[in-house]
C-alpha cells in the first residue's frame, strides 16, 4: 500500500451492544486525503464501526467499546477527550439528509455558531466558500434565508455535507450518504467526494458496491461484524483473498 | 343477524349524539339565561366596569375583577409550570435513560391524578404559611398561593405534551447537531426544542385552557374577594370561584343575581373554547410539517 500518513487506525477493537458483539477485533488503517470505503452486507458491523469514529454511538444505551480508535496516533476513547470536540475534528454525514428546519445559511453556519464565532464576516465568507465546495453556491444564493427543508433530497444532502465541512474537520464520515438519492444527486455527490479528498480524509459506508469502486482509494469489506478483508479497492474488486468477498462482490449473498 | 346490527349500529348513534346534544344543551341555557342577563345589563358595563358587587346592595356588574383574578393565578401557575415542565421534558428526552424514565413517568403521572380538592388545601395549610414566613404582609387567602400550588398541578400536562412534542423531532436531527460537536445542552436547547416549539406551545396553551377553568384549588386558597389587582399578595376571587360561590349559595332562581353566574359562565366558556380550538389548529399545523 501507498506511504501515506495512518489518519485513523483501530487497534484490537471491539464493540457490543449490551451482550451482543457487534464488531470483532478489527485492525485496520485509513490513510489520510484517501477514501476509504466499508462495505458489506446489512447488519455487517460497517455503520457501527463507522460510529465509533466519532463516538456517536456513546449515548446508545448498552453500547461499548473495547480496544483502540487512534486519530493522528491519539486513542480518542481516552478519558479525557471531551467528544463535542472530537467531532469537531471528525465530522459527519448521515444516510437520510437531516437538515434542521432552519434557513440554509444557518445550517450552514450552525457548526460555526455553536462554537461562539459571531463575526459575520467570518460566518459569511465561510458560508460561501463550503456551498461552493459542495457546488451548491449558484443553486441556492439567492435563498440563503429561505428554509433549508424547501431543497430537494440531493440538494438537501449537500447542504448537509457544507454544513459538515464549515467547521474545518479533518475527516469526514459518510454513512450510506446517496442511499436516499436520485441517480444524478448520487453522481454529484460522487464527483464532491473525489474532490474532497484533497482536504480531508474521507470514510464512507456504502451498500452500492459500484459506488465504493468508483469513489474510493481503499475498501474494507465486513461480514458478521469482522473485517475480512482490506485492500486497494482495485485488488479487493479484482483479486479478492477472501471466498466470502469473492462471494459478496459477485452478489452470491446480501 | 340484521335486526341485531341495526339495533347495535342505533344505539351507537344514540351514545354519539347524546353527548352532542348535550353539549349543544349546555350552551343553550348558557345562552339564553346570558341574553336574559344582558337584557338588563349592558354589555359594555359588564365588560368595562370596574367593580363586582352583584350580591350586595348595590349591585354593580363589572367582569374586570373577575378577569384579573383568573388573569393573575392563571400567570403564576404558568410561571411555575413552564420552566418546570419543560425542564422535565428536556431532561427526559435528551438526558435520562431509559431505566430512570421508565421510574419518572409513572410518578408524574400520579402527580395529574391528585384530586384538586387536596391541591386545594395543599395550597391553604401548606403552601400559605410557609410563605407567611416569607413574606411577612401575605394574606391567609391569596393568589400567590394558589396560583403556585395550580402551577405544581399542571406540571404533568406540560412536561408530558412538551415531551411527545420533543420525541416526535426527528431523531436525526439530534444526530446532526451531535455530529457537528455540538454539547446535550447546544442540542437541547438550539435544535430539539425550536423543532418541537410547535407541539410545546400547544402544551402552554392547553395548560393555561386547565388553569383558566380549574376551581377548586382557587375556591379553597385565593379567597373570594372579587378585586381589580394585579398583586398576588392580597385575595382575589376568579371567574369560577364566583360561579361556586353563587352556585352553593341561596341566590333566588331567575333572579338577576343568578344570573350573572351564566353570563360569567358563557365568558369562561368563551375563553377556553377559543384557547383549545387555538392549540388545535397549532396541532394541526405542525402535523403536517414533519409528514
Amino acid at each position: 500500500m501507498s506511504k501515506k500518513k495512518n489518519k485513523l487506525e483501530a487497534i484490537d477493537l471491539n464493540a457490543y451492544y449490551g451482550d451482543f458483539l457487534a464488531l470483532k477485533n478489527i485492525n485496520v488503517s485509513m490513510e489520510e486525503n484517501l477514501v476509504t470505503a466499508f462495505i458489506g452486507p446489512s447488519g455487517c458491523g460497517k455503520s457501527t464501526f463507522l460510529r465509533t469514529l466519532n463516538r456517536m454511538n456513546d449515548y446508545v444505551d448498552g453500547f461499548r467499546v473495547q480496544g483502540q480508535i487512534l486519530l493522528d496516533e491519539q486513542d480518542i476513547y481516552r478519558k479525557e477527550v471531551q467528544v463535542d470536540e472530537l467531532r469537531k475534528q471528525v465530522g459527519m454525514v448521515f444516510q437520510k439528509p437531516n437538515p434542521f428546519p432552519k434557513t440554509i445559511y444557518e445550517n450552514v453556519i450552525y457548526g460555526l455558531k455553536i462554537q461562539g464565532i459571531s463575526d459575520k464576516t467570518l460566518l459569511q465568507e465561510t458560508a460561501e466558500k463550503t456551498l461552493r465546495q459542495t457546488t451548491l453556491w449558484d443553486e441556492v444564493k439567492d435563498k440563503l434565508h429561505k428554509s433549508a427543508l424547501a431543497l430537494s433530497g440531493g440538494q438537501q444532502q449537500r447542504l448537509c455535507i457544507a454544513r459538515a465541512l464549515a467547521i474545518s474537520p479533518s475527516v469526514v464520515l459518510m454513512d450510506e450518504p446517496t442511499s436516499a438519492l436520485d441517480p444524478i444527486s448520487t453522481a454529484k455527490i460522487e464527483e464532491l467526494i473525489y474532490e474532497l479528498k484533497k482536504n480531508y480524509t474521507i470514510i464512507i459506508v456504502t451498500h452500492n458496491m459500484q459506488q465504493a469502486a468508483r469513489v474510493s482509494d481503499h475498501t474494507a469489506f465486513f461480514y458478521m461484524g469482522e473485517l475480512v478483508e482490506f485492500a486497494k479497492t482495485k485488488t479487493l474488486f479484482t483479486s479478492p483473498k477472501e471466498t466470502r468477498t469473492q462471494n459478496y462482490i459477485t452478489g452470491r449473498f446480501g | 343477524m340484521k335486526l341485531t346490527e341495526k339495533i347495535i349500529e342505533g344505539l351507537l348513534w344514540l351514545s354519539a349524539a347524546i353527548t352532542i346534544l348535550v353539549t349543544v344543551g349546555i350552551i343553550w341555557v348558557l345562552l339564553s339565561e346570558s341574553v336574559a342577563f344582558f337584557s338588563e345589563v349592558s354589555v359594555i358595563e359588564f365588560f368595562t366596569d370596574t367593580e363586582w358587587t352583584p350580591l350586595f346592595d348595590v349591585k354593580r356588574f363589572g367582569i374586570l375583577p373577575l378577569l384579573a383574578g383568573t388573569f393573575l393565578t392563571t400567570a403564576i401557575a404558568i410561571a411555575v409550570a413552564l420552566p418546570i415542565g419543560l425542564t422535565i421534558a428536556i431532561y427526559l428526552n435528551e438526558y435520562a435513560d431509559a431505566s430512570f424514565r421508565a421510574v419518572i413517568k409513572p410518578l408524574l403521572e400520579i402527580l395529574a391524578t391528585i384530586p384538586t380538592v387536596v391541591y386545594g388545601f395543599f395550597a391553604l395549610t401548606v403552601v400559605t404559611p410557609f410563605l407567611q414566613q416569607l413574606i411577612p404582609g401575605l394574606a391567609g387567602f391569596n393568589a400567590l398561593s394558589a396560583g403556585m400550588v395550580m402551577g405544581i398541578m399542571i406540571i404533568p400536562m406540560i412536561s408530558s405534551l412538551s415531551e411527545d412534542a420533543i420525541s416526535a423531532v426527528p431523531k436525526s436531527l439530534r444526530e446532526a447537531a451531535y455530529g457537528m460537536g455540538a454539547t446535550r445542552l447546544q442540542t437541547a436547547f438550539g435544535v430539539m426544542v425550536p423543532a418541537a416549539s410547535s407541539g410545546i406551545l400547544v402544551s402552554i396553551i392547553l395548560a393555561i385552557s386547565r388553569a383558566v377553568g380549574e376551581t377548586m384549588i382557587v375556591a379553597i386558597a385565593a379567597g373570594q374577594q372579587p378585586r381589580l389587582t394585579l398583586n398576588p399578595l392580597v385575595p382575589v376571587e376568579t371567574m369560577t370561584t364566583y360561579i361556586v360561590q353563587v352556585s352553593l349559595g341561596d341566590v333566588p332562581h331567575g333572579s338577576l343575581e343568578y344570573r350573572t353566574i351564566f353570563a360569567v359562565g358563557i365568558t369562561l366558556f368563551i375563553f377556553t373554547f377559543a384557547l383549545n380550538n387555538i392549540s388545535f389548529w397549532i396541532k394541526k399545523k405542525y402535523q403536517e410539517k414533519y409528514d
